[in-house]
């Protein structure tokens, strides 16, 4: 079982991302206990997104993707997109104005 | 051109080429996991839209989290995700002995995974925090609380089913790289079934600090 070298590349890469993904996860957690004010929640996300990111690209080899898969793939997230954002716009903002009569 | 020939026995007729039928077969995977994360999305919006009513009762559920087994499960489903990386490349260089190994401990890592979950529920049910089952808490805000494990158990519940779905699809694809069905000429089923396993795996990278990271801090 011979492998060649340009191919073995390969997976020491997986190995890379595998230690970033772990370290990711440890550094989460620690910043989890640190008081950021508003931004404990934004950077628990960024750091998921990130995490995400990393496995789309590298796991999941979008990185040498034909257009087509990448399509369907930004596809699915943008219409979670809209189902959140536009939904949050109504809920997050119905306490901006007063109802009269209410 | 034994390669070429290998891979033209493989070829369905609608298709051209075995490129092209490998892309038809990662695309129809990609709009399932589209389908997918809409099917996700709908609880995702849900938890949204009430930790944003409720933050104090949801970082109060949350703390009733242990940090140490959802971290420890994060882990577990990295180094899973790893494993399935290798057994795809495995495939395509025509590696069989790595190939099954690596969907081995991809599948032994999927069944630590569902163990520790099965032990974090079990706890769960027995401090009485299952709502509609046996939900016992008596601190502050119990209504918000109650949603937030509702949510907590019909994500977690959710996302263990696909990865029993995934362990499931992961052992028929391994009795075909034992029997040598796979080769560097066609082995879509590996490659798709990958793609699979790891949009999983990122369900729960948010799932992490959407369940059990929320008010760490002020605990």
């Amino acid at each position: 079982m011979s492998i060649p070298a340009h191919q073995l590349h390969g997976t020491r890469v997986y190995a890379l991302v595998l230690g970033a993904l772990l370290f990711l996860t440890a550094l989460t957690i620690l910043v989890s206990y640190v008081d950021l004010g508003p931004f404990n929640t934004p950077v628990a996300f960024v750091i998921a997104g990130v995490k995400a990111t990393l496995v789309v690209l590298f796991f999941m080899h979008m990185k040498e993707a034909h257009g087509v898969l990448w399509l369907a793939a930004l596809a699915g997230f943008f219409w979670l997109s809209i189902l959140i954002v536009l939904s949050m716009s109504d809920f997050a903002t119905r306490g901006y104005l007063p109802i009269p009569g209410k | 051109m034994a390669d070429h020939a290998a891979a033209a026995e493989h070829v369905a007729q609608q298709f051209d080429d075995a490129e092209q039928q490998r892309l038809v077969a990662e695309l129809g995977m990609w709009v399932f996991l589209a389908t997918e994360v809409m099917f996700f999305g709908g609880m995702i919006l849900a938890y949204t839209v009430y930790r944003f009513q409720n933050p104090v009762a949801f970082a109060l559920g949350s703390h009733h989290l242990s940090v140490l087994i959802g971290g420890v499960n994060t882990g577990v489903l990295l180094v899973s995700s790893f494993t399935v990386a290798l057994a795809v490349h495995a495939a395509r260089v025509g590696a069989r002995r790595l190939l099954v190994g690596a969907l081995a401990a991809t599948i032994v890592l999927g069944v630590v995974f569902l163990g520790f979950k099965a032990s974090e529920w079990w706890y769960h049910y027995h401090e009485g925090l299952v709502p509609g089952v046996h939900f016992t808490y008596d601190g502050p805000e119990p209504a918000g609380v109650g949603l937030f494990f509702w949510l907590y158990f019909a994500l977690t519940g959710v996302h263990a089913l696909h990865m029993t779905i995934g362990i499931g699809v992961m052992t028929v694809i391994l009795l075909l790289a034992w029997r040598g069905r796979f080769s560097p000429a066609y082995h879509n089923p590996v490659e798709i079934a990958g793609l699979y396993w790891h949009f999983v795996d990122i369900v729960w990278i948010f799932l992490l600090p959407v369940l059990y990271l929320v008010g760490r801090h002020a605990a």
